[in-house]
């Protein structure tokens, strides 16, 4: 096998690729060790594996081998209805269940030219912002978590999400796997008395950032151990397609939900934080700023939810014309996309999930070089993967 | 509908710069020969008409030889039902996006007609982002991509001898037998004359 | 007619038959003021109240693991509150989402690892068959095809109380066990340390494809209708 190392667009390749060669250096001989860190690894956030090449405690090269959570979502999808597959998409990014079903309703209807009635719509942002909430949150909690502050700040988060949690049962039927949106709106109207609850969540949920801000953000270690660590350039960003908080923490403006404007997006003015440098420090601040974003959308969604049906005229068989479509919406974790073939029957020809996981993770060599090897456990937790979309 | 502050992008720049491409019909994708691929690319990246510096989506579709029927008027004004056969080819499938500029999608496919070895070109040297999409390719379909720095399965393990994705694929039989009102996976139990001796090896 | 029972017990009295001393009775007498233990129960009472379950997610149903460890749920009130990284410190492995196929060598490996007396919980729908995912080229159909399982949780995911009653339900099992005597029905102290083969990558599967120590293909019962529906 090859250990050919990878290469910056058009140029040379960053490191040179080392074997076992002995290093001459003060008169001690030392060797390159390596070191293989999971897939059962708790810094990894699940199956995922990183063969790390170590000079000393220097990271030299970075492997990162996938596939331990390779379900095949998308051979199954082709031997199933368009909805069968439904299900299944909470189970890519299992935090986001909602934005998840949303990527994949948006391509369904863009192939059948659906409209989505209003209410549905808004029901949809409200859901979209508040699993928003829910992967920031998470993903701090573990970031910190991987910094060394095991349990507490991963407990707060978690005590958060459970409130957000409660939410999606009392209107879904189910805490993580919600399987809430169809093609053409959503499977069930919201329940009597859930929006009263939701904006009590709501209104709660900034007391509870300023308290993890201040606990959190003017921390010393946390200041010390993440800055100008794992520092991304745009011109980098762009070209390896990471999208998401992490692209905006290098400074690139470019968010779906301004770009694009799906759905009623274009409804609500927010602002979109970027970063400067493009360190962890960065896209951890990023997803704090994100959050407060959030509940301005949230609130104003709530205080506009017009009345009306719940669902469009879809189809009672989900049968559309030969064609294909790329649907994307911005996930939690960057831009999320289906790629959508019909050969005119009732089961999709190709079906294809654009997983921003796993291309946020190309850079991750680049990002570890020459950074210790616990810098490189903390880079991981600010890319901020979910296994189940990487591998799929 | 949803407003949207891409612009689609027009075609014909491209298109006069090089004849040799094709326009699929109803999908609008640009249609392109492995060996000219790089060009395109780098046209469609740098030429300030396009710009479209981001690659977001690649990915592979497998189509077996299939007969496909068509709808034609023929010289008498009559129409009939012609049957044309498709030859077994594969895609790569890209999809590009101007973050620059914010412009809309353009889909653009390396269309291998040797299905039976097929080798494409990676546009890994132009785009980072191919790095992993592209290895998934060659993991899940079999598609040699040539210029690929590190072409290795990316899912499954080494050993792998088969491509799953492919239409042709045929899993490993380590069903067992259940009671279930599914027809499928009773017909599959049927075959499974052996049960409880040496269960999926055959 | 002589009870079965009865014989067995006059035959051998050895001293892990005290823990046959029901709970009522034992209850009785400790209100009396007598405490009446044997060392297996004193043994079974201190290891289920400290379970050490392994750090090891594998997917969507690892989420509700950690979530059973948050502060609503609290695993900590059943002892269990310390998941461990490392397998040689931990006495449980919760096989939490589905196991793939690249990835059941690895668990088996992990088992292999964590010494006695250690027990395997099959969390969630993937882990118990394959679930939703079974169909899949890359899917293991159930964990319990390479290495033996104690509680099956069903559910996709379960809820984390699910995963608090699997773990009494384990605390149960441990207390049931016993460890001196003749009458010994704990593997751990049996059989040695119980380590399974570990399958390898072929061409197409896993060799072997499941270990027929642990886990046979379920016959076909001879009434069953096909469909399975009478």
């Amino acid at each position: 096998m090859t250990m050919e190392s990878s290469v910056v667009a058009g140029s040379e390749p960053t490191v040179e690729p080392r074997g076992f060669e002995l290093i001459e250096r003060e008169g001690l001989e030392t060797n390159l060790l390596e070191v293989s860190m999971g897939p059962h690894h708790p810094s990894t956030h699940g199956v995922f594996r990183m063969d790390v090449k170590l000079d000393g405690e220097t990271v030299t090269e970075l492997r990162p081998v996938f596939g331990y959570l390779h379900r095949n979502h998308e051979k199954l999808a082709e031997d199933m209805g368009y909805l069968g597959s439904m299900p299944f998409t909470d189970r890519l990014d299992y935090f986001c269940s909602m934005t998840n079903n949303w990527a994949y309703a948006l391509a369904g209807e863009k192939m059948i030219d659906l409209e989505v009635p209003e209410r549905a719509e808004y029901v949809r942002v409200i859901m979209a912002e508040l699993t928003r909430l829910v992967n920031h949150i998470m993903l701090v909690g573990f970031f910190v978590n991987d910094l060394g502050a095991l349990g507490t700040p991963l407990l707060y988060a978690l005590r958060e999400r459970e409130k957000i949690l409660d939410l999606f049962e009392w209107a879904s039927g189910a805490r993580m796997m919600c399987n809430y949106m169809r093609f053409g709106g959503l499977r069930n109207d919201l329940p009597e008395g859930w929006l009263t609850k939701c904006r009590e969540v709501v209104d709660a949920f900034p007391y509870f950032l300023d308290e993890y801000e201040k606990l959190l953000v003017e921390n010393e270690i946390i200041l010390v151990r993440t800055q100008n660590v794992g520092v991304l350039k745009p011109e980098l960003a762009i070209n390896a397609g990471i999208t998401g908080p992490m692209l905006r923490a290098s400074g690139v403006n470019y968010d779906l939900r301004k770009v694009d404007a799906y759905g009623v997006y274009d409804r609500f003015p927010f602002r979109v934080p970027m970063g400067e440098v493009g360190d962890c420090y960065d896209r951890f601040m990023v997803r704090i700023l994100e959050m407060r974003e959030s509940i301005k959308i949230l609130r104003q969604a709530m205080d506009e939810l017009p009345e009306g049906p719940i669902m469009g005229e879809a189809p009672r068989v989900f049968k559309p014309p030969a064609g294909e479509i790329y649907g994307r919406i911005e996930g939690p974790k960057g831009e999320l996309g289906f790629y959508l073939v019909s050969d005119g029957t009732a089961k999709p020809y190709r079906y294809r999930v654009r997983p921003p996981s796993l291309v946020n993770l190309t850079v991750l060599e680049d990002l570890c070089l020459g950074h210790k090897v616990a810098d490189a456990v903390v880079i991981l937790g600010s890319v901020d993967i979910v296994l189940g979309e990487v591998d799929r | 509908m949803p407003v949207s502050d891409e612009t689609p992008v027009d075609l014909a720049p491209v298109l006069e710069s090089f004849p040799s491409l094709e326009v699929e019909k109803g999908t609008g994708a640009l249609i392109t020969q492995p060996a000219l691929v790089l060009e395109v690319v780098q046209f469609l990246r740098d030429d300030p008409r396009y710009r479209l510096d981001y690659l977001s989506n690649v990915t592979g579709i497998d189509y077996l030889a299939t007969v496909r029927k068509e709808k034609r008027v023929n010289e008498e004004g009559k129409t009939e039902i012609v049957k044309i056969d498709e030859p077994p080819r594969m895609d790569v499938v890209y999809h590009f996006y101007s973050m620059s500029e914010k412009r809309g999608l353009v889909t653009l496919k390396q269309r291998i007609t040797d299905r039976d070895r097929p080798v494409a070109t990676s546009l890994m040297p132009l785009f980072r982002s191919a790095e992993f999409q592209e290895r998934e390719v060659y993991d899940l379909f079999g598609i040699d991509f040539q210029g690929h720095l590190d072409l290795r399965r990316l899912l499954m393990w080494e050993e792998f001898e088969d491509f799953p994705m492919r239409r042709d694929y045929v899993e490993p039989d380590d069903y067992e037998y259940e009671p279930t009102p599914h027809g499928e996976v009773l017909e599959k139990a049927k075959t499974h004359a052996g049960l409880g001796e040496g269960g999926s090896e055959e | 007619m002589e009870d079965p029972s009865k014989s067995t017990t006059s035959e051998a009295h050895t001293l892990s038959d005290s823990v046959d001393l029901d709970d009522a009775t034992r209850s009785e007498m400790e209100k009396a003021g007598v405490i009446v233990s044997s060392v297996d129960w004193l043994y079974n009472w201190a290891r289920s109240g400290s379970v050490w379950p392994l750090q090891f997610g594998l997917a969507c149903c690892a989420i509700e693991m950690i979530c059973s460890a948050g502060s609503r749920y609290d695993i900590a009130r059943f002892g269990s509150e310390v998941f461990r990284p490392s397998p040689r410190q931990a006495d449980l492995l919760i096989v939490s989402g589905t196991v793939t196929k690249k990835m059941a060598p690895q668990v088996v490996r992990i088992f292999n690892q964590m010494p006695e007396p250690k027990y395997v919980i099959a969390m969630g729908a993937c882990a118990i068959s394959g679930g939703p995912f079974k169909q899949g080229y890359n899917v293991l159909k159930g964990i319990d095809r390479y290495i033996p399982v104690d509680v099956y949780i069903p559910g996709c995911p379960p809820r984390p109380e699910a995963v608090l009653h699997s773990l009494m339900t384990l605390q149960k099992g441990i207390r049931r066990q016993r460890t001196l005597g003749k009458g010994s029905n704990n593997p751990a102290y049996v059989e040695g340390n119980r380590e399974y083969p570990v399958p390898s990558f072929s061409g197409k599967d896993l060799d072997p494809p499941y270990n027929p120590e642990v886990w046979q293909p379920p016959e076909k019962r001879p009434n069953m209708p096909e469909d399975g529906c009478p």
